[in-house]
């Protein structure tokens, strides 16, 4: 056998975005040999990305805000199939898990009493829906995400986290018992191939983004976690469910916060109309993001779009003043005066739905356990955990609600990293990993380097973006979903046949992008045979030939079985510890 | 339009080389210098640079565009070329791994060693410290550092001591955590600093500030903790 280098630890979390570094924090803070491995340096994940803040019920903003109104909201703007249990229990220990930053140093915007800062956000409410639009969302101007990804490796410094940064995940290697035992890594800068043995493996890899053409999320957003979990025929639960954020920068893609029109701002076809007042009466501009962008994709499609083309519309914020614009929203400002050549405060800023978010993912339990199914019944996948975006717990259900991603990532990453602290105390212990059971891992890159003949990388790319973008979008149709399914099932054997021309060792991006095209391509395929077997309409899934919601038949999460290229159901849990469940009800804003 | 970029992979060229490329320009399209090497890429999968965000967030894309620091994801095309030409280097004064990939070791070192994370050993009640919008406010213009490195590479201090000089991007933190009212660590903060290269070493050319992609002053910061540091010794 090829002379692979090995690295041991009692744990590896995969990834080192915010979801990531919170784990690691954890386990490292009580000793244990905690690394993380990362693609890009830490504070370059996607996580830097997210602007308008972190949901949570810490009563700044109104003294009396109840974690249970925000679990309210959490569970509607799911679409009924968030699992109680889990929302529970983010909403509840929130609080404590966002104080814990506070003291981190992350860098809050403060009331004039010196507490965090809220701001309104979409699909907020006081009194289970009755009391009227919240503020709920903690923020650090608009760049909470970025304040919070650095104070997250700051502190993993503090804590001598081992940092194996630009390092590239392959594949998860399994022992004879199916024990997951760690992974098959690249470290780019030598191109060296190691093994890095786990008793802990945590995949925290974020989402997926770029399997569309046009999306918010990094050029790394590849979902390497989640296609290794389906290459080792892992289940992956409800992937048909993508989010469209209503406000990506029409032409660029990046996102402008929702924050916007929590601040105030709102959206305009090109009569100057404010259509959201048709189409949510109550929330208008802040109704569920699923809602808000199929507003804005009829105002387009029925001809009531901005612009030559007329397809997209405008975000209007000048009404607010130039102070407040430039204030509490310096980062769209920059964003919007370089990618939209407009200033905010004086110019709309042209917007259309954007991909977003994957609220899909690696099934896991409330301790981040990733879980599959056998003969019908889940199972628990020992050794290997989950958390963050590339993990479905399921806090989103259908539908994710702005400044809940953030809570999801440093709840659960906390979670797993007490789950696992736990069991490391009580003792983990596993056969080591075999020649074979390393090789078997080693088998796509394998193949990739030696390949000589097939195709190239970046064609291939953006035909497999176009296909998602035409077939599974914002609105989708049976007969365009099996057109999209035929292409994806010709695109397989191309893109395992992929080739690269450069087989150098040394910071070789092009092995990399081709290895993360392999991932796009099979979050791609489990997001399409997902969508095209859920025959109704729910959260950001929605149907032209199934619009309406079918709870009969569908009250349930989708699970997509990797061998044999179908779909089961899974249960959702309706029964929270504290709280009496939340009863399916029509969904209106 | 005419690309120059600074190619070198240590496995094949003895040393670096300037390779001249020839890129059509979509017309009406006013690209970022990313776009721009993405669109090289698909042709020569070999070129190599680091990108992530495309925003201008998360600062993987440092680079030299035409002689001057900062990152080619947010720097249009007409911003930077001359004569319809632009020359592409790698960020000066760092190792050079492979092509626009540089060794950013000795820059992270520095960063690391301000202890950048909040000190404060009054146990916090079950709730957030307080901390005054104006004290906050502090904070502004200092903690949006992306460690994209663009200061630190441009400053000639920085280039001769490297080891010793913490370097502008790395000030600039210590000044984010000396400025924090939250931080109690201030004392040992400036000792660890007072020396005649840690800060002294700025020489107030500011080439940080007119390279700075954030439009953030390490300058002023190290203007700070200087006066700090004086202040202290009388």
């Amino acid at each position: 056998m090829m002379n692979l280098r090995k690295l041991s630890f009692d744990a590896v979390v995969i990834g080192g975005g915010g979801a990531g570094m919170r784990a690691s924090l954890q386990m490292a803070k009580s000793g244990f040999k905690t690394a993380c491995l990362t693609k890009v340096f830490p504070t370059r994940s996607h996580t830097v990305s997210a602007q308008g803040g972190i949901t949570c019920a810490i009563a700044s903003a109104d003294p009396n805000d109840d974690w249970r109104w925000h679990m309210y909201d959490t569970v509607k703007g799911s679409d009924y199939i968030g699992d109680q249990d889990a929302i529970e229990y983010m909403c509840s220990v929130g609080p404590e898990a966002v104080f814990e930053l506070e003291h981190m140093g992350l860098p809050f915007s403060r009331t004039e009493n010196g507490r965090i800062y809220q701001r309104p956000f979409g699909g907020q409410s006081k009194d289970f829906g009755k009391g009227g639009q919240a503020a709920r969302t903690c923020a650090a101007a608009d760049r909470t995400g970025h304040a919070l990804l650095h104070t997250l490796y700051q502190n993993n410094l503090k804590n001598e986290t081992v940092f194996l940064n630009e390092w590239f995940a392959v594949d998860l290697v399994r022992n004879q018992d199916g024990v997951v035992v760690g992974v098959i890594a690249i470290e780019i800068e030598t191109g060296e191939v190691v093994f890095v043995e786990s008793k802990a493996t945590v995949l925290a890899t974020g989402g997926a983004g770029r399997i569309y053409a046009s999306t918010t999320n990094a050029h790394i957003n590849t979902g390497d976690g989640n296609a290794m979990a389906l290459r080792a025929g892992y289940a992956m639960q409800d992937m048909e469910m993508w989010q469209f954020h209503p406000t990506g920068i029409y032409g660029a893609g990046t996102l402008v916060t929702e924050g916007c029109r929590g601040e105030g701002g709102y959206l305009i076809n090109k009569d100057g109309e404010r259509f959201m007042e048709r189409y949510a009466p109550n929330a208008k501009d802040l109704a569920g993001r699923d809602v808000v962008a199929r507003s804005m994709m009829t105002e387009i499609l029925e001809g009531r779009g901005c612009g030559e083309m007329g397809d997209h519309v405008y975000l209007k914020l000048d009404h607010l003043g130039k102070e407040i614009v430039h204030s509490r929203l310096p980062g769209i400002t920059e964003l919007s005066k370089t990618f939209a050549h407009v200033d905010p405060a004086v110019n709309p800023i042209p917007v259309v739905p954007t991909c977003h978010y994957m609220m899909g993912g690696i099934p896991t339990n409330i301790n981040g356990q990733a879980i599959t199914r056998v003969n019908g019944e889940d199972q628990i996948i020992p050794g290997l955990y989950s958390c963050g975006e590339a993990a479905c717990v399921s806090v989103h259900g259908a539908n994710r609600l702005g400044g809940n991603s953030l809570l999801d990532l440093v709840v659960f990453g906390r979670a797993a990293g007490l789950f696992i602290e736990e069991q490391l105390h009580q003792g983990i212990d596993h056969r080591q990993a075999s020649e074979e059971d390393i090789s078997h891992a080693m088998s796509r890159l394998n193949r990739l380097d030696s390949n000589e003949k097939g195709e190239d990388t970046a064609t291939l790319k953006r035909e497999l973006q176009s296909c998602m973008q035409n077939y599974f979008g914002v609105f989708r149709d049976g007969d365009f979903m099996k057109k999209g399914r035929e292409e994806l099932s010709v695109m397989r054997g191309r893109i395992a046949n992929l080739v690269i021309q450069d087989k150098s060792k040394a910071f070789n991006t092009a092995r990399m992008e081709a290895l993360e095209l392999q991932n796009l391509f099979e979050i791609a395929e489990a997001t399409a045979i997902s969508s095209d077997e859920r025959t109704e309409s729910r959260g950001a899934h929605s149907r032209r030939d199934f619009p309406d919601r079918d709870d009969a038949n569908w009250l349930c999460h989708s699970l997509y079985d990797p061998i044999n290229q179908t779909l089961e159901k899974r249960d959702v849990n309706f029964t929270p510890k504290t709280v009496e469940t939340f009863e399916p009800k029509e969904r209106t804003y | 339009m005419l690309i120059s970029i600074y190619r070198y992979n240590p496995e094949t060229d003895r040393e670096p080389y300037m390779q001249d490329i020839d890129v059509d320009m979509p017309e009406g399209k006013d690209l970022m210098v990313l776009d721009v090497l993405n669109l090289i890429k698909e042709k020569d999968e070999t070129l190599s640079y680091r990108r992530s965000c495309r925003e201008g967030v998360c600062g993987s894309d440092g680079m030299n565009m035409n002689g001057k620091n900062g990152l080619a994801c947010i720097t249009p095309i007409s911003e930077v070329a001359k004569n319809n030409k632009l020359v592409v280097r790698p960020l000066p004064g760092l190792p050079v791994i492979r092509d626009l990939v540089v060794d950013m070791a000795i820059f992270y070192k520095q960063y690391e060693r301000i202890k950048p994370y909040l000190q404060n050993t009054t146990p916090a009640s079950g709730r957030e410290r307080l901390q005054s919008p104006e004290d906050r406010a502090k904070l502004d213009g200092l903690y949006e550092c992306i460690l994209c490195a663009c200061c630190s590479t441009s400053c000639p201090s920085f280039w001769w001591n490297p080891e010793k000089f913490v370097g502008p991007a790395g000030l600039l933190q210590a000044y984010r955590f000396l400025a924090d009212s939250r931080d109690e660590a201030t004392s040992e903060r400036l000792s660890e600093l007072d020396d005649p290269f840690s800060v002294f070493r700025c020489r107030g050319i500011m080439n940080c500030v007119s390279v700075c992609p954030k439009g953030l002053n390490p300058t002023k910061a190290i203007g700070h903790i200087r006066d700090m540091l004086l202040s202290r010794a009388t």
